[in-house]
């Protein structure tokens, strides 16, 4: 009986555990705060305003009223690099223009990221040939996510920043064994 | 001794307000701009000298990229340049299909002038309304040629395919919303005081200065002066259509903007005119399968919604081009710039700029 | 679209200028071939004589025709609702035209761009210096002679 009746008690000591236990879980986070940042970064990308051609017209279509980048929080274009965390190179990009996009992406504040949106940005596009013409961003600053297109649809450009937020989220996935 | 000196600001190649990759320096007296000097080239891609080394059908997606707002317009240029070196006649559907596409572009450009103009004076949501309309004529044209902004769908002797079925109802339904679109961007931008103050007396351009620097378009419409190249001389079957050309009385940049709005009304009146003449047929005539164009040369211009754009091409008897120019509106526009800012405030540049409408891509070819 | 006889314009101009002006070109190609030295003139008394009154310049351009460069001129006259086209040649040793920004300033930046991309030096004119391709540039792009290996590696 006394035995019993000990045994009981832990049992009672026990549910108490898990009780609190399940208090805590509910309550509170545990996480790293890597986690927490890469949550954070990735879900209020800040991009830079800096359309060049064409396809910086697609890119105001997307943060228009029906593709709405609102809804994943990126719709804060700024106007100057010191504020901005993600530079959107949509358009051509001349050997003249060359000069001051660097210096733009020198200008923005780490963690920074790229995307070449359209076929002119990623490898020149049609202009390839040209003399004047630079055959991809990625021979002046590194480039994260690459959009296809002539000029890409609104879709096309929130499937590109969304690849990019898990980039963010998962860098170990972005990185290839060679 | 107090020495002023004056300030030099760079309105540099990114900038919000700039429309593209323009570059102005301005130099300023406290807030007065006293010179606004303009440096373009940050765009400049080479397309004449890749013309020479395309084949005449392969520029055809060049020109897409001039004016990427208005691309049928500049197809359709190209096109006229090239069917009238060779000779070649248009079938009756693809006049009015040429026709129906290039006013819809017409009125797609004059909203996102609509909308850029908000939103460089500071009504940001209205990009969103400029925006949200435009997106209606975007279905229509996909639809046809499946892509949004750079159609290549005008091609020689007509157009490359003809509309689905689903194409005149969905026109007929714009058709019916759009004068109450327009009514409500009326009511929220042209009833606006704020805006009324800002474009109102600003940027004043008077009607022989405009014609002796070259500018065209609703520019120069806005000014006083009659010149459409529509109605002056008259390419593809506009000589069919009933439709009014506004004018502006004097100059400022409240004509120039309340005059695009008026151009939207009538191309949807050319576009409504359009669908109940249009017969059936072909869309394309029978040209031959390798153009060559004889030797000679041609220059043919017609009314884009940023002023004349023409096209003047040497041929010298083969597949490619000798020499292609385009002759483009924003780029001659914006010699106008400098005078008109004299002694405008910071602000009122950004308006300047706005309502003369040049695209980079247009500037710089 | 013009209901100007350029035949008429031809011997008119003939009388009082002489062999300076010429006619090339056949129909709708039809132009009017003016010596560089006789050149401004010309242009006051089409610009102003009450039966041309071309008060428009619509395009300024010029052609790399290899042993001489072209510069073609196309004129447009509201009040009258004609046009015509001009063009004149220089040799490429001596590539100097007089400018025309006083008769039409809208030719301002049209002569910069020619000047950039082919090299012709328009004397008289207010402001002549590169517009599309930066200040250090050296070349003059749209010349024939002009070749550069394409980034994609053939040669232009």
């Amino acid at each position: 009986m006394e035995e019993g009746s000990i045994r009981m008690e832990i049992n009672i000591l026990q549910t108490q555990e898990e009780q609190e236990n399940e208090l805590l879980q509910k309550n509170i986070i545990l996480t790293s705060f890597d986690t927490v940042l890469k949550w954070a970064r990735s879900n209020s990308l800040w991009p830079l305003s800096s359309g060049l051609a064409c396809c910086a017209i697609e890119m105001m279509s997307a943060a228009a009223a029906r593709f709405d980048l609102s809804r994943f929080g990126y719709e804060v274009f700024r106007a100057s690099p010191r504020q901005a965390d993600l530079l959107i190179v949509a358009g051509t990009l001349t050997w003249a223009m060359a000069g001051p996009l660097k210096r733009l992406y020198e200008q923005m504040p780490e963690p920074k990221y790229v995307i070449a949106m359209g076929s002119c940005a990623n490898s020149g596009g049609p202009f390839a040939d040209s003399y004047s013409v630079v055959p991809g961003v990625d021979k002046i600053i590194p480039v994260d996510v690459y959009i296809p297109g002539c000029p890409p649809r609104p879709e096309a450009l929130i499937h590109g920043m969304l690849e990019l937020k898990r980039k963010i989220k998962h860098p170990e996935a972005a990185r290839r064994k060679i | 001794m107090v020495k002023t000196e004056t300030y030099t600001l760079n309105m540099g190649p990114q900038h919000p307000s700039t429309h593209g990759v323009l570059q102005v320096v301005l130099e300023l007296d406290g807030e007065l701009v006293i010179q606004a000097i303009p440096h373009m080239g940050y765009l400049h891609r080479g397309i004449e000298k890749l013309a020479e080394s395309r084949t005449y059908t392969q520029f055809i997606p060049y020109t897409d990229r001039l004016d990427y707002v208005s691309s049928m317009g500049n197809n359709w240029g190209y096109c006229l340049a090239v069917e009238k070196l060779m000779g070649i006649t248009v079938p009756e559907r693809a006049e009015y299909l040429r026709i129906i596409m290039t006013e819809l572009n017409r009125m797609a450009s004059h909203l996102i002038f609509m909308g850029s103009l908000a939103i460089d004076l500071g009504a940001s949501t209205g990009m969103m309304f400029g925006f949200r309309a435009r997106e209606r004529i975007l279905d229509l044209f996909d639809m046809t040629c499946g892509a949004r902004q750079t159609y290549n769908y005008i091609r020689f002797g007509g157009v490359s395919v003809d509309i689905p079925p689903q194409f005149i109802p969905e026109l007929k339904r714009f058709l019916a919303d759009f004068p109450a679109m327009l009514t409500e961007y009326h009511e929220l931008l042209t009833g606006n005081e704020i805006l009324y103050h800002r474009l109102k007396g600003t940027g004043v351009i008077t009607a022989e200065r405009a014609l002796e620097i070259g500018l065209t378009g609703p520019a120069l419409r806005a000014s006083g002066v009659d010149y459409d190249i529509r109605k002056v001389e008259p390419y593809g079957i506009y000589d069919r259509f009933d439709f009014n050309v506004p004018l502006g009385t004097v100059g400022d940049c409240w004509d120039r903007y309340i005059g695009r709005m008026e151009e939207m009304k009538q191309s949807a009146s050319i576009v409504a005119q359009a669908l109940e003449q249009m017969p059936e047929g072909e869309v394309m005539a029978k040209i031959p399968k390798v153009i060559k164009p004889p030797v000679g040369d041609v220059y043919h211009s017609i009314e884009n919604p940023r002023g004349e754009l023409g096209f003047y091409i040497v041929s010298d008897g083969s597949t490619k081009p000798y020499r292609i120019h385009v002759r483009r509106p924003s780029f001659i526009n914006l010699q106008v710039l400098n005078e008109t800012c004299q002694g405008l405030l910071i602000g009122d540049v950004v308006a300047v700029l706005a309502t003369l409408d040049s695209l980079m891509g247009e500037v710089d070819c | 679209m013009s209901n100007l006889d350029i035949n008429e314009v031809l011997l008119a101009l003939q009388a009082a200028y002489g062999e300076a002006i010429q006619l090339i070109g056949e129909g709708s190609q039809a132009a009017l071939l003016i010596a560089p030295d006789q050149m401004l003139d010309v242009f006051g008394v089409l610009k102003t004589n009450e039966f041309y009154q071309f008060n428009m310049l619509r395009n300024l351009t010029a052609v790399d025709y290899l042993e001489y460069m072209e510069i073609v001129y196309h004129l447009y006259s509201l009040p009258l609702r004609h046009s015509i086209t001009i063009k004149v040649r220089c040799t490429m040793e001596e590539l100097t035209i007089p400018s025309v920004t006083k008769i039409w300033p809208s030719a301002n930046f049209q002569e910069r761009e020619i000047y950039d991309l082919l090299g012709v030096n328009f004397t008289g004119h207010p402001d002549l210096r590169r517009i599309l391709m930066p200040e250090e540039f050296t070349e003059h792009p749209l010349r024939k002679t002009y070749n550069f290996v394409g980034n994609t590696g053939e040669k232009r």
